[in-house]
């Protein structure tokens, strides 16, 4: 009897046992935007298909920057996925700190990733993080103040049709300014802007001996047309805009014309939150004439696992499930094709149901135009286009763009800025070992 | 003509207190406001904002998205368990330094208050390295550790300017009547004290509930206090100002709450000893 009674409590512990084993639960620290709060809404399907439970952690970009790197540089092993953006994903791929997406199965057909997600995504060739979402960056306009002012948006402007559409779209008098661009202080802010549009002037951060660049004629024409621009045209104080900023001033059809990130198209051309929203038009991001380089840059927020989790093989199932193409059907079935997350996947671009999108095709262009490897007119010794992709560049580069900001709020001049960003990335640069 | 002109200096100094009070409870009052609109309106310019519909469409969906009463339940947890662990250090320390203090008394006081003066930052990487090992990374526990760290100066040097104001004969008559070193905190200056113990409490949850830097360091997803639950509606690439506003009001209600009721013991005990 009393045998019996043991066993029985032995059968109850074991069975418990066994229980807490399958429900092991992976946890995601992730951003906070549109398409990673709808995946968190979806959770509940991998789980029902998988039984891993999930625990999401949802930081603002730069905080989750910060708390995803204390943990990964000392092992903490706090989370078993991180959200990661291209700027991280070489770097720390290189470091060994990530584990590498190379068993993935056939099914779920990595090829199928834009070439251009691939190679940012990758170091070394190895792919260590898979995209969830891209963007790159166009020109968003107003088609009917652009009809006004008796124009029309060539595909690929050039920035001296920029500057002559916001001047002849400025209507001060009714607080319409002709163009909006970040200039707000920071290395993912105004600092990411210049440094593509300066791209498209021919400039470069380094030369190939990691010699910075500011003193260079390309840099002070590109300071000098974005000044002179903004400030003939821009919206006062332009200087503190950052993406927010802009894209509250475009919703509220105070902009004619707004260079950015590729995902602000779906929230300008939706009725609910957008006063504008059926008189919005899309280009190439601006080059200069003769310069063979585009302003638009390439950016995504992907998954990685950490080399530290416990938990590989689950978080590796995660992934594998957020970012397929039964993924983007799901979405699409529940919210329509719209919603999907936009700029990872080939075949999202070859689906009939998506090319009606009126942003699609030009967000695709964008894309395939960006090339991270080889970023501007001459070569250098990096990888990135709106940034540098090497551990020191986030806080160089925020340094740089106070100093341009200071410049565009007429605190000093342009030379003033260029000479003080070439010296303090110089001497960041000798300090951390590269000159 | 007196009485008029004290009138009239009493009618200016009213409304000076009163716009100088709105002034700065103003942002409270908009992010009250915005919480209550739609995400669209939210961005509008203030007249378009008053007048656009009022709705509850920003606290459902942040009540449906994310955990509040988990975020509740720590930041409780956390503030109250960091400032009662550091009154039972801080109760004594005080006591020696107000009564029998010694010639290094000044200097460590000092020093006490000069540690605040250290960017947290600058001793991320060693105590998140501690964490690990110990195994407190992500538990309230830790939470609890570190916050009553951080403030025990702060609660040392309220204390013993409360206890400085005490009179040090009447803890030498409860000696004379037998009274035990125990007994002579609890029962003789703990009673006196209260209007100043009960205002450090106050400050000390306030400032732990308010905590931003460690709390959202040091956690992940179970310790993590309602500073967590306002990070995951910041966003620099979206504007999500209402539901933003909605996390941020649910956040600081118990907190004002509480301040509100307990203001009167607030002042007083901040102003203890003020007056001579």
């Amino acid at each position: 009897m009393k045998l019996n009674k043991t066993l029985r409590v032995a059968t109850a512990i074991s069975l418990f046992a066994a229980g807490g084993a399958f429900a092991e639960t992976i946890t995601i620290a992730t951003v906070n935007n549109g398409d990673m709060i709808r995946m968190q809404g979806y959770t509940s399907e991998f789980t029902k298909q998988t039984g891993i439970d999930v625990n999401w952690v949802t930081l603002e970009e730069n905080v989750l920057r910060q708390r995803v790197t204390t943990d990964i540089t000392t092992k903490g092993g706090q989370f078993d996925i991180m959200t990661i953006g291209m700027y991280e994903t070489p770097i720390w791929g290189k470091n060994g700190w990530l584990v590498p997406l190379d068993k993935l199965p056939a099914s779920y057909d990595v090829n199928d990733i834009l070439p251009a997600m691939r190679n940012g995504l990758s170091a070394d060739g190895t792919l260590y993080a898979a995209p969830f979402y891209g963007e790159s960056s166009m020109v968003m306009y107003r088609t009917d103040l652009m009809k006004k002012a008796g124009l029309t948006m060539p595909e690929k402007p050039d920035w001296d049709f920029i500057r002559k559409a916001a001047a002849a779209m400025t209507d001060r008098a009714n607080e319409v300014n002709g163009i909006c661009l970040r200039g707000k202080p920071g290395w993912g802010e105004g600092g990411a802007f210049i440094t593509a549009m300066s791209n498209s002037f021919g400039a470069r951060w380094f030369d190939m001996k990691w010699n910075a660049q500011f003193d260079t004629k390309p840099w002070r024409e590109t300071l000098t047309f974005y000044k002179g621009m903004m400030d003939e045209s821009g919206p006062p104080g332009y200087a503190t805009n950052g993406f927010n900023e802009n894209l509250s001033l475009f919703q509220q059809g105070k902009c004619g014309m707004w260079i950015d990130a590729t995902v602000a198209a779906s929230f300008v051309t939706n009725p609910k939150d957008s006063t504008v929203a059926d008189k919005v038009g899309f280009a190439i991001a601006p080059n200069k004439k003769g310069i063979d380089k585009h302003s638009n840059w390439l950016w995504a927020w992907a998954l990685a696992v950490p080399a530290g989790t416990q938990k590989q093989d689950a978080a590796m199932k995660f992934i594998e499930w957020a970012t397929s193409k039964a993924y983007i059907e799901l979405v699409a079935s529940k919210e329509g094709w719209a919603n999907v997350p936009p700029g990872a996947r080939t075949s999202l671009y070859e689906n009939p149901n998506y090319k009606d999108i009126p942003f699609a095709k030009m967000t695709l262009e964008s894309i395939n135009l960006a090339n991270p490897l080889k970023p501007t007119v001459d070569p250098v010794p990096y990888v990135g286009i709106q940034f540098v992709a090497i551990p020191e560049f986030a806080g160089i580069a925020t340094d740089v763009s106070q100093q341009f900001s200071a410049a565009y709020a007429g605190q000093q001049s342009i030379d003033e800025a260029l000479a003080k960003a070439q010296a303090l990335t110089n001497d960041a640069m000798e300090a951390a070992g590269y000159r | 003509m007196a009485r008029a002109v004290t009138s009239r200096r009493k009618i200016i100094n009213t409304v000076v207190a009163w716009g100088i009070g709105f002034l700065i409870f103003f942002p409270i009052l908009w992010i009250v406001i915005l919480s209550f609109k739609a995400e669209g309106d939210a961005i509008r310019t203030p007249i378009e904002v008053l007048t656009a519909p009022w709705t509850f469409e920003n606290y459902s969906i942040v009540q449906a998205r994310s955990n509040y009463s988990m975020h509740f339940f720590n930041s409780v947890v956390i503030s109250f368990g960091s400032t009662i662990l550091g009154l039972i250090i801080a109760v004594p320390a005080a006591w020696s330094m107000a009564f029998v203090p010694s010639r290094r008394t000044k200097d460590i006081l000092m020093w006490m208050l000069s540690t605040k003066m250290l960017p947290a930052v600058g001793v991320l990487y060693p105590i998140y390295l501690m964490f690990i090992q110990l195994g407190l990374l992500d538990t309230r526990t830790g939470l609890m550790i570190v916050l009553m760290l951080i403030n025990l100066p702060i609660i040392i040097w309220m204390l013993f300017t409360y206890f400085k104001e005490i009179p040090v004969d009447i803890l030498e008559a409860a000696r004379m009547d037998g009274a035990s070193l125990r007994e002579e905190i609890l029962y003789v200056l703990t009673p006196m004290a209260i209007p100043g113990m009960a205002s450090t409490v106050l400050l000390n949850v306030i400032l732990a509930w308010n905590e931003a830097f460690w709390t959202l360091n040091l956690t992940a997803a179970n310790a993590a206090p309602l500073t967590a639950f306002i990070a995951s509606y910041s966003s620099p690439e979206g504007l999500f100002y209402a539901k933003l506003s909605a996390a941020s009001v649910m956040a600081i209600a118990p907190i004002l709450i509480l301040g509100w009721f307990s203001q009167k013991q607030l002042v007083r005990g901040l102003t203890f000893g003020a007056v001579k």
